[in-house]
């Protein structure tokens, strides 16, 4: 009976009764380690990736999906355990701004690498332009 | 107040794992040859910092500690754009 009331407060969270206290049911507390671990593991999986893969462009691949998507997860737990209220809310708006600003950084740090003249690993080349390999590539001009 | 039961230690070792990534992240910050691995570390530094906050929110049961993690990663993100801007165009107020 109790998960009852507590699955009608995730289902309805704006409307939920603020009966239910922080951290309520087993099934909310369930919920919540469980995405507290798939956080972690997602953080762990991002940071592995930072340190063991060769290029800086392969490294923020690794880190911008592997490591928003921990943290995205960490702060939905967040959510649950605050049921979605007060600070449960202001996670979903930390989520949001996570998937919104982490591929905008990582665009401009990625964009910032290839104007810095940072090689591919490899012999993978820019789409659009042919560096000859092993030259340096010419750095674009910043007005285009 | 502080939760109970089996997930505290799930929130606890959580965070003892988050701190171990986030130093495992400097390693990148101090060796990495160019400068935007250092960037890219920084940045990664951010966002497990973010859900340290978040997991020290659950701890706690203060939801206080998610407004923390919600500004530092606007401060990240504002960060990084205007370190690759300073990086590419020399200065970040023209």
């Amino acid at each position: 009976m109790i998960d009852d009331v507590t699955v009608c407060c995730w289902l309805v969270p704006l409307a939920g009764e603020s009966t239910a206290a922080v951290g309520g049911g087993p099934v909310r507390t369930a919920v919540t380690a469980g995405l507290v671990l798939v956080g972690v593991f997602f953080l762990s999986v991002g940071v592995v990736g930072l340190v063991r893969l060769p290029d800086v462009y392969n490294r923020m691949h690794a880190t911008s999906k592997a490591s928003t998507l921990g943290a995205a997860s960490i702060f939905l737990a967040g959510g649950v355990h605050f049921n979605f209220e007060g600070a449960g809310l202001v996670s979903l708006v930390g989520i949001l701004f996570l998937f919104l600003t982490a591929p905008t950084g990582a665009h401009m740090i990625s964009r910032a690498a290839h104007r810095l003249g940072v090689q591919f690993y490899g012999d993978v080349s820019w789409p659009g332009d042919e560096p000859a390999r092993g030259e340096p590539e010419v750095v674009a001009d910043s007005e285009d | 107040m502080a939760v109970e039961g089996y997930l505290a230690t799930v929130v606890e070792g959580g965070l003892i794992a988050a701190i171990l990534v986030t130093l495992v992240a400097g390693y990148r910050v101090i060796v990495g040859p160019t400068v935007p691995d250092r960037v890219v570390g920084l940045d990664t530094i951010g966002t497990t910092v973010v859900a340290i906050a978040v997991l020290f929110a659950i701890q706690t049961e203060s939801g206080f500690f998610i407004d923390v993690g919600l500004v530092l990663a606007i401060i990240g993100f504002i960060s990084t754009i205007a370190v690759a801007r300073y990086v590419t165009e020399g200065g970040i107020i023209e």
